[in-house]
């Protein structure tokens, strides 16, 4: 008489495995419970493994996969010594699962899914107990008694509904996620049509082929991106032109025109942030045109002046002692001005954080209502100075490099503007690595 | 007449009020502009004259008189060192950058170091 130990087994089954397909367990459940009525053989329930099934195809895709596992050798050889083993009459191996399998496939299945779930352990648990009992009164009796068979049809009622519960469950869970994919997609798509119609508003003729010669004026965001990626890319010409003329140690006046060239195209950027600025100061200010590494170490809408004179200094050797002093001094100057500016954007945020709580309040009376137009206008205002702020900001980064440009010598400028072009193509580089990066 | 007379007044206002220290500014309370050139000043160790024109009875004139000196519309914060005009933001932080505004200040005994 096999023991029931079984029924620790078919736990461990059910909870270790979120890999092992839950339908399985409960073909495997049937199968334990078929081999155990009909036989005393030694059960493979006894054995921790699991046993090979091929399931019929009702099963759709459960087919495919085997239960495979520890011991599984061990097991069907169990399996094969079962059957050699079944009396006549029965129909102990596997052409009777499988044929119990279709049965309950046909009438069980509450859903159109072919997955079906275990019971839960309790069941399994309730199941088992009735299988013992079931056991004790048939002990001995190989032959399928009607007894065992009505054991077996209320022990296969039980698992199905159950299965049904499961199932239904699981279908509510799937509708569920499908809602909110749908959910997450409209959203979406809402926020893409107002995307399209603020690139619109701001005059850029959208065409299908993305031709920028169809650019229509405009000085939005897109206008200015585009605007942006084109003077970087002049930028990036001049500064070779600047690169090759150091090496080749160019004349004075060679170098000097260069250097001119690129210190007053870096005029030109200021110039057009500043429309563009004018147009959405919120833009530019959140650096949204430039990378992701150097939009985290942005201020004020661009590069510290500080921290490109702090790197210069080790770059700029020979410096007289007048040019170093000079260059401490203007990064000193330009360190004081920027923390000025700083502190101002500080109380510009704490002020309109308090007008915007000043409107807070229990709602209803139409005060409230006057008073909260007055509040958001007095935060528009406050707003309006976002734009002073960025144009100060960008005033101080024109006249560092103007005042560099003025300290040292015309090579020496041209090596500080190739170092300045380096440092910050190097921070950009670096967000297309981190952007690129391999993920675990 | 009137209002040229009432123009003269104001800026003879402001032009007394800038003499009375080595520094004055002529501010907005709720302006953040202000509010950092004056941080700047108090990192450089000087403490200017803060006159908030929102505040004083004849603020409105004197910021019209400020607007015609300084050739601009919301023209605070400007600052006068040694009495003497020196402009507003840009021209305050043109000068820094070109170390030319700490000689002034000196020069005003506003700074001794």
């Amino acid at each position: 008489m096999p023991s029931f130990a079984s029924s620790a087994g078919v736990q461990n089954n059910s909870t270790e495995g979120n890999t092992t397909n839950p339908s399985r367990e409960s073909c495997f459940g049937l199968l334990k419970h078929s081999i155990a009525v009909h036989n005393d053989l030694e059960a493979t329930t006894k054995q921790s493994g699991q046993v090979i099934i091929s399931y019929p195809s009702q099963f759709g895709p459960l087919t495919q996969q085997p239960l495979a596992s520890v011991g599984v050798t061990a097991s069907a050889s169990k399996v094969e010594s079962l059957r050699s083993h079944q009396q006549k009459g029965q129909q102990p191996h596997l052409l009777f699962l499988s044929s119990q399998f279709e049965n309950w496939g046909d009438s069980t299945m509450a859903d159109a899914s072919p997955r079906t779930d275990t019971s839960t352990d309790l069941d399994i648990d309730e199941k088992n107990q009735m299988l013992e009992q079931g056991q004790l009164a048939v002990a001995g009796a190989s032959d399928s008694s009607d007894r065992s068979k009505d054991k077996r049809l209320d022990q296969k009622t039980l698992r199905r509904l159950a299965q049904n519960r499961e199932a239904a469950r699981k279908s509510r869970l799937r509708k569920k996620a499908y809602v909110q994919q749908l959910e997450s997609s409209r959203l979406k798509l809402t926020q893409l049509e107002q995307e399209l119609q603020r690139a619109r508003q701001q005059g850029i003729f959208i065409s299908g082929s993305a031709d920028q010669s169809h650019a229509v004026g405009g000085n939005g965001a897109l206008a200015f991106d585009v605007e942006y990626a084109r003077w970087l890319e002049e930028h990036n010409r001049q500064v070779n032109e600047l690169r090759a003329a150091v090496n080749a140690h160019a004349s004075e006046n060679d170098l000097r025109s260069i250097v001119d060239g690129v210190l007053s195209h870096y005029e030109e950027i200021f110039r057009l942030k500043g429309i563009a600025a004018k147009a959405d100061v919120f833009h530019i200010l959140s650096g949204m045109w430039k990378t992701p590494a150097e939009r985290c170490f942005l201020w004020l809408g661009g590069f510290r002046s500080s921290e490109l004179l702090k790197l210069l200094a080790n770059q700029l050797e020979p410096l007289t002692e007048q040019q170093l002093m000079g260059i401490c001094n203007l990064q000193h100057s330009s360190q004081q001005a920027e923390d000025a500016l700083s502190q101002g954007m500080e109380a510009l945020q704490q002020s309109l954080a308090e007008t915007l709580a000043g409107s807070l309040g229990p709602s209803g009376s139409s005060g409230n209502v006057a008073n909260y137009m007055g509040q958001m206008a007095m935060a528009m205002g406050k707003l309006g100075t976002l734009e002073n702020f960025l144009r100060q900001a960008d005033n101080l980064r024109q006249q560092t490099l103007q005042q560099m440009h003025r300290i040292l010598t015309t090579r020496q400028s041209a090596r500080a503007l190739l170092a300045i072009h380096d440092y910050l193509s190097r921070l950009r580089a670096l967000s297309s690595l981190w952007l690129a990066r391999p993920r675990e | 007449m009137v209002a040229f007379v009432g123009h003269c007044i104001s800026m003879d206002r402001v032009a007394k009020l800038a003499a009375q220290k080595a520094v004055v500014v002529f501010s907005v309370s709720s302006c953040c502009m202000c509010h950092a050139v004056q941080r700047l000043f108090c990192e450089l160790g000087v403490s200017p004259a803060v006159h908030q024109l929102d505040e004083d009875p004849r603020g409105r004139e004197m910021e019209r008189a400020l607007e015609k000196l300084v050739g601009r519309r919301a023209p605070a914060p400007v600052v006068f060192v040694g009495g003497e005009l020196v402009g507003s933001t840009d021209r305050i932080m043109a000068l820094h950058l070109g170390g030319k505004l700490k000689p002034l200040l000196r020069q005003a005994g506003a700074l001794w170091l």
